[in-house]
């Protein structure tokens, strides 16, 4: 269990993280999401004592982290895949991890064994590929077999066999009881692996709820319609209590109807329609609604924006 | 669809109990583990390899052109023709002093390192105490053996036990504690080309710039760096001092203990409190 009250992180007069106050509960795996900049890994740096709060505090388990006597063995983390020293092997690399916190040795091989990188133990890591490091991190978070295991985005770089194997992985940790503390910026892929969702954007908490609830409110579902009659078709919904949307391109979007419903009215009044189909509105599609506002980082197309290499008064 | 949060009665600690017990690890674990790394990097058998075969190398070919100079023994200990190689060692032992810190700092293992061992104090402690023993015994024992070859080649039968002591033991402690110094400094500017760099500096700068110092005004100035430059109290430990005044017999070490520690001390204050 960890919890966060009031955490603040200012760097400068920039503020990163905002005043976040929620729980990370046992049993279960929490996805962290937000966009990019949004203050996830600060958070996590603050929840493992690297970072200084400016204000607010973390507990674990209720105790702050420089408590812990052998850390390891509370709490894994992979924060990000490079730390580690480049010029030592895998198999150094985490038995000095193992030495600190008196994890009896054979563990490294253990866990080496569970990330698949058995077979270059003995190499140096500094010529490892992004998914070799990330297995690598993972493997250090599982060193001490802790309770609670905190991931800062693990997919990024794995394959999609790499990414099937975490996905897994995690769920079976959170079988076993554990707490897991996942991050990420893609909704779909937290749709799959999380039971509990934790939004924040520009370091502010926006969501904290169930997963099951977040997909309940926010996967719209609604009926789409093109028809080339369609200030007619527009006066037949309105009359049958049904309240049409202009969605552009001549489509009507209509929520909280059937396409029965709306294709029997449309025969019934002999209308032609050129499209006529179910839609539900994307957890993705949620998501940004939900940071639109929050978004650090907008990009800017290219095309019909003329040069973009004319000077701005403001950063991007 | 999912069940939000599996209510599992009372359970602080969560339903997870790992197999793995928990004691608490103390500043031996941390010792264990700082060997490993050390050991386990290339940079540390090149400095000290590099170290080795400089004292190997000047303080042999030195003793071989003393006793091809001149047919009779020198008066003096042929043990300060060390100083030499002693001297040049102990950039190597700098620059490896500065890496065992920085280094984790270039490649980011002082986060997992940090996370693993949250007392700042007892990981410094611990890259210390490792650093200082193993530049200690490999320092004096590779002086004692180069000691040993010099006086059977360019035999003085002089030396006392005091210059023996000094030259092996106190040349030992001298560079292992110019050594921790460049560990605190780089703990300090975590960086590890710009900490050899200045330390490099603090080594060479005082001697190069009190040779430029003509004038007479600054006479007394130009003593001090003379008699207080790193370089010239490694000398004195060779009874070889620039100058007749200044630190002599055992006050190199005096204060280059009280340098170490005061980087030391604030390399830890430092690491206490900023972020990583
Ligand atoms: N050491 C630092 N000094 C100054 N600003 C920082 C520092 N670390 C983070 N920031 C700022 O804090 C904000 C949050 O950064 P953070 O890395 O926590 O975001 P994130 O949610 O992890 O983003 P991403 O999804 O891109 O990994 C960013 O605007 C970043 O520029
Ligand atoms: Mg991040």
């Amino acid at each position: 269990m960890i919890e966060l009250e009031g955490l603040t992180k200012r760097f400068g007069s920039k503020v990163a993280v905002d005043d976040l106050s929620f729980t990370v509960r046992p049993g279960v795996v929490t996805g962290f999401l937000g966009p990019n900049g949004a203050g996830k890994s600060t958070t996590m740096r603050m929840m493992l004592d690297l970072d200084n709060p400016t204000s607010g505090s973390v507990r674990i388990d209720g105790k702050h982290y420089r408590e812990l006597q052998e850390p390891l063995k509370y709490i894994g983390a992979l924060l990000d895949a490079k730390a580690m020293h480049g010029g030592r092997t895998a198999y150094h690399n985490l038995l000095c991890l193992a030495q600190a916190n008196r994890i009896p040795a054979s563990r490294v091989a253990e866990v080496l064994d569970t990330v698949g990188l058995t077979a270059v133990a003995k190499k140096k890591t500094k010529g490892f590929s992004l998914g070799m490091g990330q297995r690598l991190g993972i493997a250090s978070a599982l060193l001490g077999d802790p309770e609670i295991l905190m991931f800062d985005e693990p997919v990024n770089g794995l394959d999609p066999e790499g990414i099937h194997w975490i996905r897994n992985l995690m769920k079976q940790l959170a079988a076993e009881g554990r707490t897991i503390f996942v991050s990420s910026h893609l909704m779909s892929e937290m749709a799959l692996t999380a039971d509990h969702l934790i939004v924040i954007g520009q370091g502010r908490l926006l969501a904290d709820t169930s997963m099951a609830d977040f997909i309940h409110q926010n996967s719209r579902s609604y009926v789409r319609l093109r028809s080339p009659q369609q200030e007619r078709l527009r006066d037949v919904l309105h009359q049958s209590g049904l309240t049409p949307v202009e969605a552009g391109n001549g489509t009507l979007e209509i929520d909280g109807a059937t396409t029965e419903q709306v294709g029997e009215l449309a025969a019934e009044h002999r209308i032609v329609l050129h499209e006529l189909s179910s839609q539900r509105a994307s957890l993705e599609e949620a998501f940004m609604q939900m940071t639109a506002s929050a978004v650090e980082y907008h990009a800017h197309s290219a095309p019909g924006h003329g040069p973009q290499w004319a000077p701005r008064d403001k950063g991007a | 669809m999912t069940t939000p949060y599996p209510q599992q009665g009372p359970h602080p600690q969560g339903a997870y109990d790992s197999p793995i017990p928990v004691r608490a690890a103390h500043l031996g674990d941390a010792l264990a583990s700082e060997w490993t790394k050390i050991r386990s990097v290339r940079s540390t058998l090149w400095t000290l390899g590099v170290m080795i075969v400089l004292m190997f190398g000047i303080g042999l070919l030195s003793a071989v052109a003393v006793s091809a100079a001149s047919p009779e023994p020198p008066e003096e200990s042929v043990l300060s023709l060390g100083f030499f190689g002693v001297l040049l060692g102990s950039i190597c032992v700098i620059t490896l002093g500065v890496m065992t810190v920085a280094s984790e700092y270039g490649t980011g293992m002082i986060r997992t390192t940090l996370t693993a061992c949250p007392s700042r104090a007892r990981v410094l402690t611990a890259k210390a105490l490792v650093f200082f023993l193993l530049v200690f015994v490999i320092t004096t024992v590779t002086a004692a053996i180069v000691g040993a070859l010099q006086t059977a080649i360019a035999d003085a039968g002089v030396s006392s036990g005091e210059d023996w002591f000094r030259a092996t033991v106190g040349a030992g402690l001298f560079v292992a504690l110019l050594g921790l110094l460049s560990l605190g400094v780089g703990a300090l500017i975590r960086h590890s080309a710009g900490a050899i760099t200045i330390m490099i500096g603090v080594v060479l700068l005082p001697l190069v710039l009190a040779l430029f110092m003509f004038s007479e005004s600054l006479r007394e100035v130009q003593e001090f760096l003379l008699e207080y430059s790193i370089p010239s109290q490694l000398g004195v430990l060779y009874d070889t001092p620039v100058t007749g005044q200044g630190p002599s017999g055992w006050e190199p070490l005096w204060i280059m203990a009280g340098l170490a520690g005061a980087a030391l001390a604030a390399a830890y204050l430092a690491l206490d409190r900023r972020d990583v």
